[in-house]
C-alpha cells in the first residue's frame, strides 16, 4: 500500500557504487566451525560429552585422591557399606570399591579406546588403499574383508582369549584383530564415492599428484564418516570387553575393569548390591554418553540437515 | 559363505592346538590312562592329520566327541540343548522386532515431540545398558525384591519373559532407532510428496509409501542383530540357568574342553553364516528392484 | 474502507478467475533465521488459460504453487498472510480432510524429477490406480482399467505391460508421462506443472510439452507452468507472470512479455538468452550480480542492485503493480506516473534485441 507519493527528484539515477551489489548478508562459517555449532545445539549430546569429561576427570583422578590402592586388602572390613572409610564400600577381599572402579574404568576406557584406535587404522589403510586403488587390488582385498565379515565376531575373540594368556594386551589384540573389518568396508566405500566427486577429478586436471589429491581431498571427508564411526566402536569395545569378564575372560585379577567388577557384584547381587550396581551404572553411563555423543556428530555432519 | 566357515574351522583348530597342555591336563591321570585316552580321542595322530580328520567329520556333519561330558558327542549335546536356546532367541528377536518396529514407526511420526524423545530415550538407554546388566537389574528387582516373575530355571511361559526381554531389549533399542531414522529419510523423499499430492490421507500415505519402503534397509541388518542374539544367549543362560546350549559353551570354555568349544563354535558360525544367507536371499525378494533384475537375468 | 474494497475486489476475481492468488507471504524458519522466500505475491488464472510463472532458482515460484497445493513442509514453514481462492474456495481456512479431496481429485500437480518422484516399491499401475480408488470410490479392477487408459493418453506403448512394471523399468522421459498420468487420473480442473521439462533432455522436453499441450486441448484443463525455462514458456503459455526474489514483478499475455518487456529484469532475461544469428564473438549477455539473500529482505525494489536503470527511489520503496497495457502490469518505478524521465513501454522493448 503506497503511503506516500514519491517527488520528481526521487527518481535521480543511482551510481554504481551506491548500488552494493555483491554484498554478501551472511558471514562465511568454516566446515567444522559449522559442525561444532551444530553439535552444540543438539542437547543430548552436549549432555553426553558432558558425562564423558566428568568420567574422564574422576577416572584420572579418582585413583590419585583415594587413600586406598587398588589391590589392598582391608581384611578387617569386608563387604562394607559406603562409609566415611570406604567411599563406596568395600568388596568381598576388603578392597575399596571407589578406588577400584576408578582403577576399572581407566583400564575399560583404555582397551576401549586403544582397540577402536587399532580397528581404525588397520580399517582406514586398508579400506583407503582398496578404494583408492580400485581394480584387482580392491577386488582381492575386499573379498578378503567379506569372508572375514562373516566370521561371528565374538566367537573368534572368544576362541583367541581361551588359548592366549590372560591379560590386557590379549584382550586388545584379540578384540582388534577382527573388530577392523567394519571400518575398512566403510572407508572404502566412503573412497569411492568421493574418487567420482567432481572436485577430486577438478584436482586432477589441474594436475595435483596422488598423494595431494589423498591428503588433501580424500582424507579430511572421510574423517566425519570415520569419527562418526569411532564413537560407536569404543563403546562397542568396551561393551565387548565386559561382556568378556561376564564369561570369565576378562582381566585376570587383581586388575578390576568395569566389566570384572560387574561380574563380581553380581555373584552377591542379592546381599550387596552396591557392588554391581555402582559400576554397572558407570559402565552405563560411559556407553550413554558415546552413544549421544556420536548420534550428535553423526547429525551435525548430515549434509541434507544443513541450511 | 562356505570360505567364512572354513576360515573358523581352520582357526579354531590351529588355536585349539596351539596351546600347550591338552584336556588332561588338569586330571590327574596316570601316564597309562592317559595314553588310552589320547587314542580314544585320536589326540595322538600327527596334527595335519588331526586336521584332514576333523575336515572329513565335519563333512559328515559329525563334531566329535566332548571330552568331559564322558560318551556323550557334541552332536548330542547340541541336539539336545540347541531347541531351548532357539526358542529363547525367537522369543526375544520376535519381542524385539514387533515392538521396535512400531517404536520406530512412531518416533518418526510425532518427531520433535514428546513420543519422539520418549523412544529415542528409551532407544539408546536399550543400546547402552549391556543386556547382562539389564539382566541382571530385572532379576534383582522384579525377580528377588519384588518377587513377580521367576528369575531361573525353565519351566513354563512366565519363567521366559524376564530372560527373552533382557535378551532383546538391545535388539529392540537398535530396531527403534533404525526404523526412525529409515522412516525419516524416507518421508523426505519426493515421491511421498506425489502421494501427498494425490490426496490420500495420512495411513495411507504412511503404510503404503512409508513403512513399506523403510523397512527394506532394515531387513539388511538381520543378520548381525540375530548374531547379535545368539551371542547374547551366552551370558543369559548363564544369568538365568537356562539349560541351552549357550550355558554348556561357556562351561566348556571354563573347562577348556576342546573338542566342545570347537564344536560349538564351527556349529553356531554355521548357523549364523546361513542365517545370513537366508536374509539377503529374503532382501532380495522383497526389494523389486533387485527382484526384476535377477528375473530378467533368466 | 480500503480494505472492505479490496476484500470486495478479491470476491469478483474469485468468481471469475478459477485461481486466485493475492499477497501472499510465506517464510521459512530455519537454523540461520527467517527467509521470507515469498513476500506479497498476487496473480491468477481463468478457467481453460494456460500461465506460465517465470523466474531463476529461489525467486518463490515453487514454494506459491506448493501452498495452493497445501504442501508446504509446515514445521519449517509458515504462511504469513494473503489468500488463495480456487474454485470458488478459500484454500487456506480449509481443514486437512477437505484439502485431501482437492488435492488430485480437483488440483493435480506434476513436479520437477521424475526420478524420484515414484515409490519404488509398488507398480506404476497401482499408483495411479490409488489416486482412482480414493476419489472416485471405484473397486480395484476398474481403477487398474482407468490406470491403463490413462498410461495410453499419455502415449506410453504397451501400456496394460507397463501399468504392471516398477519404477525402475522407466527411462526418464517415460516415468515423467506417469507422473502426468498418476496427476490427471481424475481429471482435475487444474493443472500445476512444477519445471516438468528442466531434468530430461531436449528432445524427450519437447515431447512432453506437446503431450500437456494436447491434453489441454482433450480435457479442457486449466495449466499452470512453473518453469525458468523462456524457451518452454514460448510454446504453451498465453499469460505470463515473472517473479523475482519473492514477489511479481510483471505479469501479461505472452506477447506482451516477449514483445514489450517493461520491467528491467524482464528484459534483461529476454536478452540473455543466446540468438542464433548474432556474431560469434559477442559475449553473451548475462545479468551481473546475483539475487538478494531472503535473510533481510531489501526495503526497495529487489532487483535494484542489479538494474541498469535503477534510481534513488528504487533503493527506498519497492513499486506497486503499475497498468502498461490492458492486462499487463509491471512493478517498476520507471513506469510510474511521477516520474519525469517516464518513458513508453516500446521503447524499452524489443525481444531479444541488444543495445
Amino acid at each position: 500500500m503506497l503511503n506516500f507519493y514519491p517527488e520528481p527528484q526521487d527518481f535521480a539515477p543511482l551510481t554504481l557504487d551506491e548500488k552494493v551489489s555483491d554484498a554478501i548478508t551472511r558471514p562465511p562459517i568454516g566446515y567444522w566451525e559449522d559442525v561444532w555449532m551444530r553439535f552444540r545445539k543438539n542437547k543430548l549430546a552436549v549432555i553426553g560429552l558432558s558425562i564423558l569429561a566428568i568420567l574422564a576427570v574422576m577416572a584420572i583422578f579418582g585413583p590419585i585422591v583415594s587413600s586406598w590402592d587398588y589391590r589392598t586388602c582391608d581384611y578387617g572390613h569386608i563387604n562394607e557399606f559406603i562409609s566415611s572409610r570406604h567411599w563406596f564400600g568395600t568388596d568381598y577381599l576388603g578392597r575399596d570399591m571407589f578406588t577400584r572402579l576408578w582403577h576399572g574404568t581407566r583400564i575399560s576406557v583404555f582397551i576401549g579406546i586403544t582397540a577402536a584406535l587399532i580397528d581404525l587404522v588397520i580399517g582406514v589403510v586398508w579400506g583407503g588403499i582398496a578404494g583408492y586403488f580400485g581394480g584387482i587390488v580392491d577386488d582381492i582385498m575386499m573379498r578378503i574383508v567379506d569372508i572375514l565379515y562373516g566370521v561371528p565376531y565374538l566367537l573368534v575373540v572368544i576362541l583367541l582369549l581361551v588359548v592366549m594368556e590372560p591379560g590386557l594386551a590379549s584382550i586388545i589384540i584379540a578384540m582388534s584383530l577382527t573388530g577392523w573389518v567394519g571400518m575398512a568396508r566403510l572407508v572404502r566405500g566412503q573412497i569411492l564415492q568421493l574418487k567420482e566427486m567432481e572436485y577430486v577429478l577438478a584436482a586432477k586436471s589441474v594436475g595435483a599428484p596422488p598423494r595431494r589429491i589423498i591428503a588433501r581431498h580424500l582424507i579430511p571427508n572421510t574423517m566425519g564418516v570415520v569419527l562418526v564411526s569411532l564413537t560407536s566402536s569404543i563403546p562397542g569395545a568396551i561393551f565387548g570387553e565386559a561382556f568378556l569378564s561376564f564369561i570369565g575372560l576378562g582381566v585376570p585379577m587383581p586388575q578390576a575393569s568395569l566389566g570384572t567388577l560387574a561380574n563380581e557384584g553380581y555373584q552377591v547381587l542379592r546381599i550387596y548390591p552396591q557392588n554391581m550396581i555402582i559400576p554397572a551404572l558407570v559402565m552405563s553411563l560411559l556407553i550413554l554418553s558415546f552413544n549421544f555423543v556420536g548420534d550428535g556428530l553423526r547429525d551435525a555432519l548430515d549434509p541434507r540437515l544443513r541450511q | 559363505m562356505l570360505l567364512s566357515l572354513w576360515v573358523i574351522v581352520t582357526v579354531s583348530f590351529i588355536l585349539m592346538n596351539a596351546v600347550p597342555g591338552g584336556p588332561f591336563t588338569s586330571v590327574k591321570l596316570t601316564p597309562l590312562v592317559e595314553k588310552q585316552l589320547e587314542r580314544k580321542y585320536g589326540l595322538d595322530k600327527p596334527k595335519w592329520q588331526q586336521y584332514t580328520t576333523l575336515l572329513k567329520n565335519l563333512l559328515h556333519f559329525d563334531l566329535g566327541l566332548s571330552i568331559r561330558e564322558r560318551g556323550r558327542s557334541v552332536n548330542d549335546i547340541i541336539k539336545y540343548t540347541f531347541p531351548t536356546s532357539a526358542v529363547l532367541g525367537i522369543e526375544a528377536l520376535v519381542f524385539a522386532v514387533t515392538i521396535g518396529l512400531a517404536l520406530g514407526i512412531i518416533a518418526a511420526l510425532y518427531r520433535g515431540q514428546a513420543l519422539d524423545y520418549i523412544a529415542i530415550i528409551i532407544a539408546v538407554i536399550g543400546v547402552s545398558i549391556p543386556n547382562f546388566i539389564v539382566a541382571s537389574i530385572l532379576q534383582y528387582l522384579l525377580g528377588y525384591k519384588l518377587k513377580l516373575l521367576p528369575i531361573a530355571r525353565w519351566e513354563s511361559f512366565r519363567h521366559t519373559i524376564l530372560p527373552a526381554f533382557a535378551l532383546g531389549l538391545g535388539t529392540l533399542a537398535t530396531m527403534t532407532r533404525m526404523m526412525r531414522s529409515s522412516m525419516l529419510e524416507v518421508l523426505n523423499q519426493d515421491y511421498i510428496r506425489t502421494a501427498k499430492a494425490k490426496g490420500l490421507n495420512s495411513a495411507q500415505i504412511i503404510w503404503k509409501h512409508g513403512v513399506r519402503n523403510a523397512i527394506l534397509p532394515i531387513v539388511t541388518i538381520l543378520g548381525p542383530l540375530i548374531a547379535g542374539i545368539t551371542t547374547g544367549t551366552l551370558v543369559i543362560e548363564r544369568m538365568f540357568g537356562i539349560p541351552g546350549l549357550g550355558k554348556y559353551f561357556v562351561e566348556s570354555i571354563y573347562n577348556r574342553d576342546y573338542p566342545m568349544i570347537m564344536g560349538t563354535t564351527v556349529f553356531y558360525s554355521a548357523l549364523l553364516l546361513f542365517m545370513t544367507f537366508l536374509v539377503d536371499i529374503a532382501y532380495g525378494l522383497i526389494d523389486p528392484r533387485i527382484r526384476i533384475a535377477r528375473g530378467k537375468e533368466d | 474502507m480500503e480494505q472492505n474494497i479490496a476484500n470486495q475486489e478479491f470476491a469478483e476475481l474469485a468468481e471469475q478467475k478459477l485461481l486466485s492468488i493475492e499477497d501472499l507471504q510465506v517464510s521459512f524458519h530455519t537454523y540461520a533465521g527467517e527467509v521470507h522466500a515469498v513476500r506479497g505475491v498476487t496473480y491468477s488464472v481463468e478457467q481453460g488459460g494456460s500461465l506460465a510463472v517465470v523466474g531463476e532458482s529461489g525467486c518463490g515460484k515453487t514454494v506459491t504453487v506448493q501452498a495452493v497445493m497445501r504442501l508446504t513442509p509446515m514445521p519449517p514453514g509458515e504462511i504469513k498472510g494473503g489468500k488463495i481462492a480456487f474454485n470458488g474456495k478459500d484454500i487456506l481456512s480449509l481443514t486437512e480432510k477437505q484439502m485431501q479431496s482437492v488435492r488430485g481429485k480437483e488440483i493435480g500437480m506434476i513436479f520437477q524429477d521424475p526420478m524420484t518422484g515414484l515409490n519404488p516399491t509398488m507398480t506404476v499401475g497401482n499408483q495411479i490406480a490409488e489416486a482412482v480408488m480414493k476419489h472416485q470410490r471405484v473397486p480395484k479392477h476398474e481403477a487398474m482399467e482407468r490406470a491403463v487408459e490413462m498410461l495410453n493418453l499419455v502415449e506410453i506403448p504397451n501400456p496394460t505391460v507397463r501399468a504392471s512394471q516398477y519404477p525402475h523399468e522407466f527411462s526418464g522421459g517415460m516415468r515423467q508421462r506417469a507422473m502426468i498420468a498418476i496427476a490427471l487420473a481424475c481429471e482435475p480442473m487444474l493443472l500445476i506443472a512444477d519445471e516438468p521439462t528442466t531434468s530430461l533432455d531436449v528432445t524427450i522436453q519437447s515431447q512432453i510439452l506437446e503431450l500437456l499441450q494436447s491434453l489441454q486441448d482433450k480435457m479442457g484443463m486449466t495449466i499452470v507452468l512453473i518453469t525458468h525455462n523462456l524457451g518452454v514458456v514460448a510454446r504453451l503459455a498465453r499469460n505470463i507472470v515473472v517473479m523475482y526474489a519473492g514477489k511479481v514483478v510483471e505479469s501479461g499475455s505472452s506477447s506482451d512479455i516477449f514483445y514489450r518487456p517493461a520491467h528491467p529484469y524482464t528484459r534483461a532475461l529476454l536478452q540473455s538468452v543466446p540468438r542464433l544469428d548474432a556474431p560469434s564473438r559477442k559475449e553473451l549477455a548475462s545479468i551481473p550480480g546475483t539475487p538478494p539473500d531472503l535473510f533481510e529482505p531489501p526495503a526497495g525494489c529487489a532487483f535494484a542492485p542489479r538494474c541498469k536503470y535503477s534510481m534513488k527511489i528504487c533503493l527506498e520503496h519497492d513499486s506497486e503493480p503499475i497498468s502498461v497495457g490492458d492486462g499487463h502490469r509491471v512493478s517498476c518505478w520507471l513506469h510510474h506516473d511521477a516520474n519525469p524521465n517516464r518513458l513508453p513501454v516500446e521503447l524499452y522493448g524489443g525481444g531479444g534485441a541488444h543495445d
